[in-house]
Order: C-alpha cells, then structure tokens, then sequence
C-alpha cells in the first residue's frame, strides 16, 4: 500500500455469501419491540401499577373503606377538620365527612369520566382523521374546516359552556363526558390525518388495491393498524388530561351534582387552606398520582413506539 | 407571501362563523327554555327578563337570533353582565391586568422551554435529561388549581417570598406568584416539544454539512438548529395560548387578580351564563386572531410557504 | 482512462501521500452495544489523484470517509489506527484544530442535494457562511463578491441572482452543484465527495461530474470519492479500493481491478455490475436447451398498449388548473414469456404507464389490451379477476410491505382475498412459494423488519406469484439493492420467467440493468416512446439522439470489465 500503483489483494477468508438470512431469536415487529423495551423499565411498571390501584379503588371501593363518603349519617359535624384517628386514617374533612372513604370513591368518577371522554373523544377523531385523509380532495377540506371549528373552542371552556347551561337534573356522566370528549377530537384527528397521510403513500397500500382490495378495506386492514400507534400515545395521555378535565370542572362549580368528586373537595378545602391545609392536599394528591401515572405511561409508550428515538439506541 | 396572508384570512372567516354559531347554539339552539337555563336555579330580576328577552330576540328564529348575536359582536356589542355593566367596558377595565399576568408567563415559560428543552436536547440519555423529563410530567400532571394553591401556601403564606394574593395592587411586581404559577404550568408541553423537536433537526444533514464547512458549534446550534427548530414551536404556541388563557381564568380567581380571568371565573361560579357565553365569545375571538397571527409568522420563519416555487 | 497525475499546481511532493490512514477502526453505540464497523483499514491519497472506495451497502465505506472529517454520526468515534493529512494527525486533533481543518483543508460533499442544504437559509447565505468560516474574505461586499464566484465556478449561471434563492427553489442538479461549490470554495486540499450524485439522474450525474473533474483537475485537488457503482468509480478515480463488512478486500489502479480482480468478492463484483458489453441473463433451465430466448414467441402478445394517454390537473392557486399530460400517446407490444424494459428519467412517465396496466390509475384514452381483451369493456368482476393475472412488485423494499402483518399472511394474502383454498391449502402454496424464491419456510411466521431489502423483495415475488399470474409489473423493483444483491434477484426474475412462462414489464431509470433484464426497450422521455425495439438493436445503433445521451451516461461505458 506504499505504492499506488501496488495491487493489493486481501486474505481470503471466507466464501462470499450474499444477503444471508439472519434472524433474531424471537420474532420482531413494532408492537413487539415496544413491548420488550417497556417491561424492562421499572417507571413502567410503577405506572401500570398506580393505574390498576386506582381501577380497583374505582371499581370495588369497598375494599378500601369501610365508612360511606357521603350520604345520611356519614358526616359528623363535631369531628370538622378533625386529625387521624383509628380507622380514619386520613382524618376529616370540612364537613366532618371521612377524607380517605372519600378519595377512595371520588377515583370512580374521575376514571369514569375520563375513560368515557377518552373514549368518545378518540373514536370520532380517529374517524374523521382516517375519512379526510383516505379520501382526501373535497371531504378532507371540509373535515379539516369542521376540526378547525372544534379547535377554536378549548374543549375545558366549551365542557364549561355546556356545563352552566344543562340543567341540573341532566348534568349526568355521559353528558359530561360528551361534553369533553366532543370538543377535544380535533387534535386528535389532526394527528390521524397527517400519520393516515404518510401511511397512505407507502407500496403496500398501492400492492393492496392492485390485489383486488377495495380501497375502503385497504384503509381498515392496512392502513388504520399503521396510524395507530400516536393515537394510542394522545389517548393515554388524554386520559389524564379528561381526569384533570372532570377535577377543574368541579372545582368550578360546574361538575356532576351529588358525586363525590376530587375537585369538588379541593374546592371545599380552600376555605380553610390555612387552617387545615391537609383536606386540600390528599385529594390534590391522589389526582396528580392518577393524573401522573397515565401521563407517564403515554410518554413511555411514546418512546417505545417512535422509531426515531429506538433508532439511536 | 401575500397571497398566502389573503388565503389564511380567507380560511379564518369560516372557522370564525362556525364557532360563535357553535357557541351560541349550544347555549340557545338547545330544546327547552333558553332563559330557565340561562339561569338554572336563580330567579332573575323582571327587568332583567325583559332586557334578555329583548336582547336576545327570543321569539325570533334561530337564525335571526345567531345574526342579531353576531352583528353585535362585529359591533363589539357584547352584551350586559349581571350587575348590568356593559361586557365591553368590563373588559376594557380588567384587560391590561390579564395582559400584564399573560406576558409574564409567557415569558416564563418560553424561557424554560428554550433552556431546558434545549440543554435536555443536547445532553439526551443523561441524568440531566432524565430528570428535567419526570420535572416535566409532574408540571403535565398537577392541575393548575393544585399549583396554584400549593405555590400560594408555600411560597405566600409559609416562606412570604411573594404576596399570597393580588387584588388592586396589580403592577407587574405584584403578579409574580400568578405569573409562576401560570408559566410552570405550561411549559412542561411545551418543553418537550422544544426538546424533540431540536433532536429532530440535530439529526438532520444539513446539520452536517454545516460542519463540514469548518463551522463551530457555536454557529451550527444557533443558526441552523434553532432556527429551524423555531417552526413548531411557533406553531406550538397558538395551541398553548388556549391552555393560557383556561389557566389565567383559574389563576385569577384563586390569587384575587382583577382581571379578565376572574370576571370570568366568578361568573362560572355564580352560574352567569350571559355572561359567560359573553366572555367565552371573545375568547373564541381572540384565539382565532392568535391563530391567524401564528400561521403569518409560520410564513415568514419558512421560505417553503413564502416563495411557493 | 486517465493515468497517474502529476501535480503541477500545487507542486505537492508527489511521493509521499496526502492523506495516510493505518489501522482505521470505527465503532458504533457504547458499553455493550458497541459495534466495530470498520475493522482496520489502511489507505493512502496522493496530491492530485482521485481514489474511488468502492462498495454496498454496510461495507464501511462512507463511515471511513466521515471519520477522516470526522463527522461520524450518532455514537460513532474512531477506536484505532491513525489518519494523517499531509502529516498532521486527524485522530488526536482537537474541536478547533479540526474546526479549521474542516473546509480548509479537507472539503465535503455529500450525497442527497436536499437535505443537505438547510431550507430556511438562502443559498447565497450558506454559501457565504462557508467563504467567512475559512477566511476567503471579509467585509460584506467581499464577501458577497466571493461567493458569487464560487457559485459561477461550480458551474451555475446567473449566480447573482441565484444568491438570493432558497435551495427547494433549485433543481436537484443545482443544489449539488451549489454543495460542490461549498465544498471547493477555500481550495482544499482533499475533497471527499460521499456518492455526490447518486440522486441525480443519469444525464445530469455525467455533466455535473465532468465538471468536478475538471475544477479538480485544475486546482490539483486530491479526491475521495465513495461509490457503490463500479462503472462510475472506473471512469472518474485513478486508483480503486474496493471494501466489504469493513475491510478493503482489494486495492488498486482502476483499470487493473476491473480486468483482472483477484479477491472472489471483488471477481463477484465486477461480474454482476451490469454494463454495456453485458449478456442478456439465461437462465440456468435454458442452458440444458429448454427454450432458447432468441425464438420470437409467436400468438397474440400478452399487453399491447395502444396511444395511451394519461391527463392529469394541476391546481393552480385560485380555481384554476391546467392539465398536464404524464404520458402522451404511448403503444407498445409485450409478447409471452418475453420482458419489456420501459426506461426513463424521471418524470418520463414510464411509472404512470406501469400503474395504468395496473389498473391503479384510471386511463384518459387510448387502448389497453391484456391477452387480447380491452380493458376499458370490462366489469369491475371482470376488472378483479384480471387482477389475479397481473401483479406488481414496487420499488421500495421497505414500504412495500405492511410491517404489522407476518411473512406467511402476507403471502397468503391474495389467496384470501380471491377465495382460493382453504386454511391448509394455503399454507403449504405459502410454504411453495417461499421455496420457489429461495426463503427458509421460519420466515412465515417473521415480520418484514427482520429481513434485509433485497430478502424483502423476494417475498414481494413470492406475493406477486401467489396466484399464478400470468404477467408480472416490477416497477423499479431492483432500483434500490445492492449489487450482488440486484444481481441475484434479477437471475431469480429470469429463472421463474423460464419456468413459469411470465411476461414481464421493466421499469427502470437503469440503462445498464435494461441490458442485462431485458429482451425489449422502450426509451421514453417526457410522456412519449423516443424510440423503442430489441435490446440488441437498440444497444448497438441508437438512432435517436437522447438514447445516444443516455447511453454515453452510463458509467464505465468505455472500460472493458472481466467476465463481460
């Protein structure tokens, strides 16, 4: 090589192979790889495991707490802002009502509440996404305009709106949970629609029609399962912020009547923030550790999912 | 560039018209009687009656009452509060206050965003960077009414570092508990954004070529990361302004501040939907001029829409 | 081919190399996932001469060239070895040394004229920032003065007004001469220039090359030049070093490596890089005398495409469109068990046609006759049952198949959506056609991100076969592999031709593979058939003059490879 006009040959090894199979031990595809990369985080799993306590508490209340939240005979005005005593570990509230009886059941509308939201608020963003940018040309315009419309309104001060307005008897779950979930689609559509995009120009979109798919199934069979993946991460996220949703509309005032809600008590508590600061803050607690469990489970799976960060590792 | 300008106003008017309509039907356009639920358990006043009934054109159409609502807003005619001041001159008054509060956790939390977002970017997989993401989940998390009250029992009322309330001493001084509390709670989002967002463009080739070129890195990060970087984070903050404006309205009901906010909150509170359909009207308003402003400044920061080839 | 240049200009001692690598490794990731990808390398560049580094993909070759610059990306760091320019040790220089080395000493070009100029800057601003970093000039006018310069010498006419342009507002062809400008701008001494236009069209890539090589000429700049074309490393570098999994196999004078390679991988190089002298590929059935290629197939022909037109909108702001015609009367005849090539530039129109037999776009007029039946008097029943006889594979290796789905359901796919079989019968036709495409029968139950690009393109055949068509479209199909690779599947495409008597429609932008794929050519430009017959014929007497350009753009046209 000290020479250039030297003709340098290397040792020959091996047989020249050309592109040789090579298989990793288990199978591997998006989902899979996300799924080996979260198990081993231990952030996981402590997420996971706040999100099946509160589920739990939400579902079987019972099992936590013996003393009713509210209701007949379950306020004892003479223990007001009481501390700790045995069997109320948490002491009482302002109006002499059991602090922990009432965290424990105040996870049930606020679970139910945000799933319902969750729900309603996905399914019709992730439809009108897909809709707009399957078909794309007139329909895509005006969807795009409609989601427009929808995201001018903040979907807290439209829940509000909504909120005053209805009158007390209908304030119900589901009109809540339309109330927020109806007005927070919009961005949830936009990412569908722009992922359904980038989606929608691969081959095998194209190798799908020349199959003989029609277009409708290909967008369904092919194309959806591809887009998934950012909503999955905007809903789990969403979650959360439905929970927070639900808290600052009692807190306003303007939540569900008659419910034992986490708002409604920071709300209560206040008052007499001075005084006895703790009713403020067990129930400020137990809604940011919900709060906080679903949001770093969707930033989690967020880095699981997105190739470019599994990219550099 | 000026026909992108006339396009973008063009696409706004209607989104404009769509969402006062949504507004309004919302309030009126339901089935049943629009004044029980104006006003839900109170019995107002029957001058107020009258004034409503007249105001509103409540034995019109639906659709005469929508151009009547919407005339007076092109009028910046937007109605009458409870205690009978006119919506436009409470917002006269209580404005430069909520502008004040606004600008202040603006720039709070831009300049968090920027410096720990970018410092999180540049130092990605550290401890650092590790820490400052779970800072940013609990800031994502806590509910701004939980902040609020917390910073206030702590840092008002236990460490007296700032005034626990506000009230009529409301100079740019006085609005420092409100202004942390309202930028801390934004800028987590946005931090991540900022973050991923210079990953991104750290990543890309230009970047390299610029090195190439005998550049230090003191010119590539500013000149051709940030720069770059700056496109959705502008666009970042049309979406935020709506998180902003939500979050001063609970900001200034809790510390006291006699600003727009709170008009707003008191009148959630007390149930006032005139009022508040009033004030959610000239949110939407300003939300929509927010926006229009954005996607101009979007033009200017990329050449791509500016000169379309 | 020119010999060993002398350095006149520069009157560098022209004995000692310019550039010195020993032992050069390189890895990637840290702690346990570190990789080596280069595993010792040794190298020399003298003043003035040009030195090709030839090899595919993963072969370490672009990661040597970065390292020398020292613009290794992500986690990579040089783990050992030395690399001396002109005795100045690159590996222990520090951030400023190496800061002022860039663009001084040692320029860049990179390979995708894209996204390799930042958007939001003007051209004359990056170019400027390339003349102030390395001292050219000072003070605006200067400076301005400079770069205006550089922009003219890099070959772009109107460079003052071109300053004040953005790069999306250049042709891809500008853009790299606008990067080759930078690169040269200060004169260095060594110029790496990183597949600098493989993105670029074949007539384009030619011009714009010559030019670099007479700038280079001209200054006595010496010239790494990376490459995983062998005709193009042959025409343009003096001395070839051919590398594989990140070692240099072999190393020497350009014409001695093509005609006499030594190492097997080199050999197996040099006899799959498909030229003009190439041979049709037999394949291995024909050579026991089954059917010999040369017999013109007789009956009604397969596809025959009469003045086929396809009109297109173009939105023009406001209400206004303007039509655009993408393909503008094309006929041609494909007869059974032969292939036709439809060869182009882009924007040619030869996909559009692909995707109108395909029936995925519509047809604006003109006739479309597939074994004898018109098209356009079809049913969609009609229309879907055609689809079983005529399938696609795509260009894009990692688009064209649906990550989420395994291999075998893949496959199986257009047996389902046809209703052929049950359960059973069409997991063994999938274990068939596995077989049939030289793929491990594990494979069914794997996703598409385990396999490599060209593996993916075998199950893409093995997809189009599924249901026994009769005509098979491979749209660019081997564009984006390897070489052996590309080699290797195109010797696959003609044995299941042979045994399966399909008829082929070839897409491609490749001359070169055109020679080695296909019995017909159809050269198109613009929307039309310039000019179209035998591959034999057309090869040897071009009559129209942009098959003669497109031919004389070929790299490697005038070297004699072994083997060929």
């Amino acid at each position: 090589m000290s020479s250039n006009s030297a003709h340098y040959v290397a040792p020959i090894k091996a047989d020249v192979v050309v592109d040789a199979v090579r298989l990793g031990e288990k199978p591997s595809n998006l989902w899979l790889d996300a799924w080996r990369d979260l198990r081993v985080r231990p952030l996981f799993w402590i997420s996971v495991a706040l999100v099946l306590l509160v589920s739990v508490a939400a579902l079987f209340p019972s099992l936590f707490t013996s003393f009713p939240p509210s209701g007949q005979g379950a306020a004892d005005l003479a223990k007001s802002n009481a501390g700790p005593e045995p069997g109320h570990p948490l002491g009482f509230s302002f109006q002499g009502y059991d602090v922990w009886s009432r965290l424990v059941h105040g996870a049930g509308i606020s679970l139910t509440v945000g799933l319902l939201a969750t729900i309603i608020g996905t399914v019709i963003g992730v439809v009108m996404g897909a809709l707009a940018a399957f078909y794309g040309g007139f329909l895509d315009s005006l969807l795009s305009r409609v989601g427009d419309i929808f995201f001018t309104i903040p979907y807290i001060v439209a829940a509000i709106v909504v909120m005053t307005v209805v009158p007390r008897e209908f304030r119900s779950v589901l009109v809540l949970a339309f109330a927020i979930g109806g007005f927070s689609w919009a961005s949830t559509a936009r990412i569908v629609r722009a992922e359904v995009l980038r989606v929608k120009q691969s081959d095998f979109v194209m190798a799908s029609i020349a199959l003989g798919l029609s277009r409708f199934k290909t967008m369904v069979v092919h194309v959806l399962p591809n887009a998934m993946a950012p909503v999955i991460v905007v809903a789990t996220i969403g979650l959360g912020q439905a929970i927070v949703a639900e808290a600052t509309l009692s807190f306003l005032g303007v939540g569900l009547p008659n419910v034992v809600s986490w708002g409604a008590d920071i709300s209560q508590a206040q008052a007499s923030i001075r005084t006895a600061p703790m009713a403020l803050f067990w129930p400020s607690l137990a809604l940011t550790l919900t709060v906080l469990a679903f949001v770093t489970l969707g930033e989690l799976v967020r880095d699981a999912v997105d190739p470019k960060s599994r990219a550099q590792r | 560039m000026l026909a992108y300008i006339l396009r973008r106003i063009v696409q706004v008017i209607p989104v404009f018209i769509g969402a006062t309509l949504l507004i309004y039907f919302m309030v009126f356009g339901m089935p049943g009687d629009p004044i029980a639920a104006l006003f839900g358990d109170k019995q107002p006043s029957p001058q107020l009656l009258e004034q409503l009934r007249e105001r509103y054109l409540l034995d019109q159409p639906f659709i005469v009452q929508y151009l009547n609502y919407l005339g007076g807003i092109l009028r910046f005619d937007f109605g009458t509060t409870f205690s009978g001041q006119s919506v436009g001159e409470v917002l006269a008054r209580t404005f430069p206050v909520t502008l004040r509060l606004a600008v202040m956790a603006i720039i709070i939390s831009f300049v968090l965003s920027i410096v720990i977002g970018g410092a999180s970017a540049l130092l990605k997989g550290t401890v650092f960077d590790h820490a400052m993401l779970v800072i940013a989940l609990i800031f994502i998390a806590v509910p701004i009414f939980v902040l609020a009250f917390l910073a206030q029992y702590f840092l008002g009322v236990q460490l007296q570092w700032f005034k626990p309330t506000v009230g009529a001493n409301n100079d740019w001084g006085d609005l420092w508990l409100p202004a942390i509390v309202l930028g801390f709670s934004i800028y987590a989002a946005s931090m991540r954004l900022t973050r991923s967002s210079m990953i991104e463009t750290l990543g890309q080739d230009w970047v390299r070529t610029a090195y190439s070129k005998g550049l230090s890195r003191g010119r590539v990060i500013p000149v051709h990361v940030l720069r770059n970087s700056l496109i959705p984070m502008v666009t970042d903050i049309a979406t935020n302004f709506g998180i902003l404006m939500v979050g001063a309205t609970v900001t200034e009901g809790i510390f006291n501040v006699p600003g727009v906010g709170n008009t707003l909150f008191q009148a959630i509170i007390r149930h006032e939907t005139p009022t508040v359909v009033s004030f959610v009207t000239v949110f939407v308003i300003v939300y929509v001029l927010v926006n229009l402003l954005v996607d101009l400044l979007y033009g200017l920061l990329d050449p791509r829409i500016r000169y379309v080839k | 081919m020119s010999d060993m240049k002398e350095n006149p200009v520069s009157g560098a001692n022209i004995s000692e190399p310019l550039l010195k690598i020993r032992g050069l490794k390189v890895s990637f990731g840290t702690g346990k996932k570190a990789r080596e990808v280069v595993h010792g390398v040794d190298l020399d560049v003298y003043p003035g001469e040009t030195v090709a580094i030839v090899g595919e993909s993963g072969s370490g070759k672009s990661t040597t060239a970065t390292a020398v610059i020292d613009l290794l990306p992500g986690t990579g760091k040089v783990t050992g070895g030395t690399i001396e320019l002109d005795g100045v040790d690159l590996v222990s220089a520090g951030r400023r040394e190496m800061e002022s080395i860039r663009g001084r000493e040692i320029g860049y070009v990179p390979q995708d004229p894209m996204s390799n100029l930042n958007p939001v800057w003007s051209i004359g601003f990056q170019v400027e920032e390339a003349v102030r970093a390395n001292g050219l000039a000072t003070g605006r006018k200067e400076v301005r003065a400079r770069a205006i310069e550089v922009l003219k010498q890099a070959g772009l006419a109107d460079a003052e007004r071109r300053l004040h342009q953005f790069p999306h507002q250049f042709s891809g062809g500008m853009r790299q001469r606008a990067l080759i400008g930078i690169g040269l701008a200060a004169d260095p001494k060594l110029l790496i220039a990183d597949e600098p236009t493989s993105a670029l069209d074949v007539t384009v890539q030619r011009v714009i090359l010559d030019h670099l090589a007479s700038l280079t000429r001209e200054k006595g700049t010496s010239v790494l030049f990376i490459t995983h074309d062998l005709g193009l490393a042959a025409d343009r570098a003096d001395r070839i070093v051919v590398m594989n999994q990140g070692e240099i196999v072999e190393s020497g004078p350009s014409r001695l490596i093509l005609e006499n390679p030594q190492h097997p991988y080199t050999q197996r190089l040099v006899a799959a890089a498909p030229s003009l002298a190439s041979q049709r590929i037999q394949a291995v059935a024909e050579e026991r005398g089954v059917e010999h290629i040369e017999e013109v197939a007789s009956g009604a022909p397969v596809i025959e495409v009469r003045d086929l037109v396809k009109e297109y909108r173009i939105r023009q702001g406001g209400f206004r469109s303007v039509p655009f015609r993408a393909v503008d009367g094309v006929s041609f005849q494909i007869p059974k068990g032969k292939t036709l090539a439809l060869v182009g530039e882009s924007g040619s129109g030869k996909s559009t046609v692909a995707k109108m037999v395909l029936q995925l776009e519509s047809v604006t007029s003109g006739e479309l006759l597939i074994e004898g039946t018109d098209v356009s008097q079809m049913s969609q029943k009609d229309v879907f049952a055609l689809r079983s006889r005529m399938q696609p594979v795509f260009q894009d290796p990692y688009g064209s198949l649906d990550p989420l789905r395994s291999i075998g359901h893949l496959i199986a796919e257009p047996l389902r959506v046809h209703g052929v079989g049950d359960e059973k019968a069409r997991q063994a036709r999938v274990f068939e056609l596995l077989e049939q495409v030289s793929l491990p029968r594990e494979l069914a139950w794997r996703y598409p991100n385990e396999l490599s690009g060209g593996q993916r393109q075998r199950v893409a055949i093995a997809r189009a076969l599924a249901l026994k068509p009769s005509i098979v479209v491979l749209d660019e199909a081997v564009s984006a592999l390897d070489v052996l690779v590309q080699d290797q599947i195109l010797k696959l495409l003609a044995e299941l031709q042979a045994e399966l008597g399909l008829t082929y429609l070839f897409i491609t932008h490749d001359l070169a593979v055109v020679r080695v794929a296909a019995d017909l050519v159809a050269v198109m430009e613009k929307g039309r058939i310039v000019e179209q017959g035998t591959v034999d014929e057309i090869f040897a007497s071009p009559q129209q003059a942009y098959t003669q350009r497109l031919l004389e753009a070929i790299p490697g046209a005038s070297v004699h490879m072994a083997g060929h």
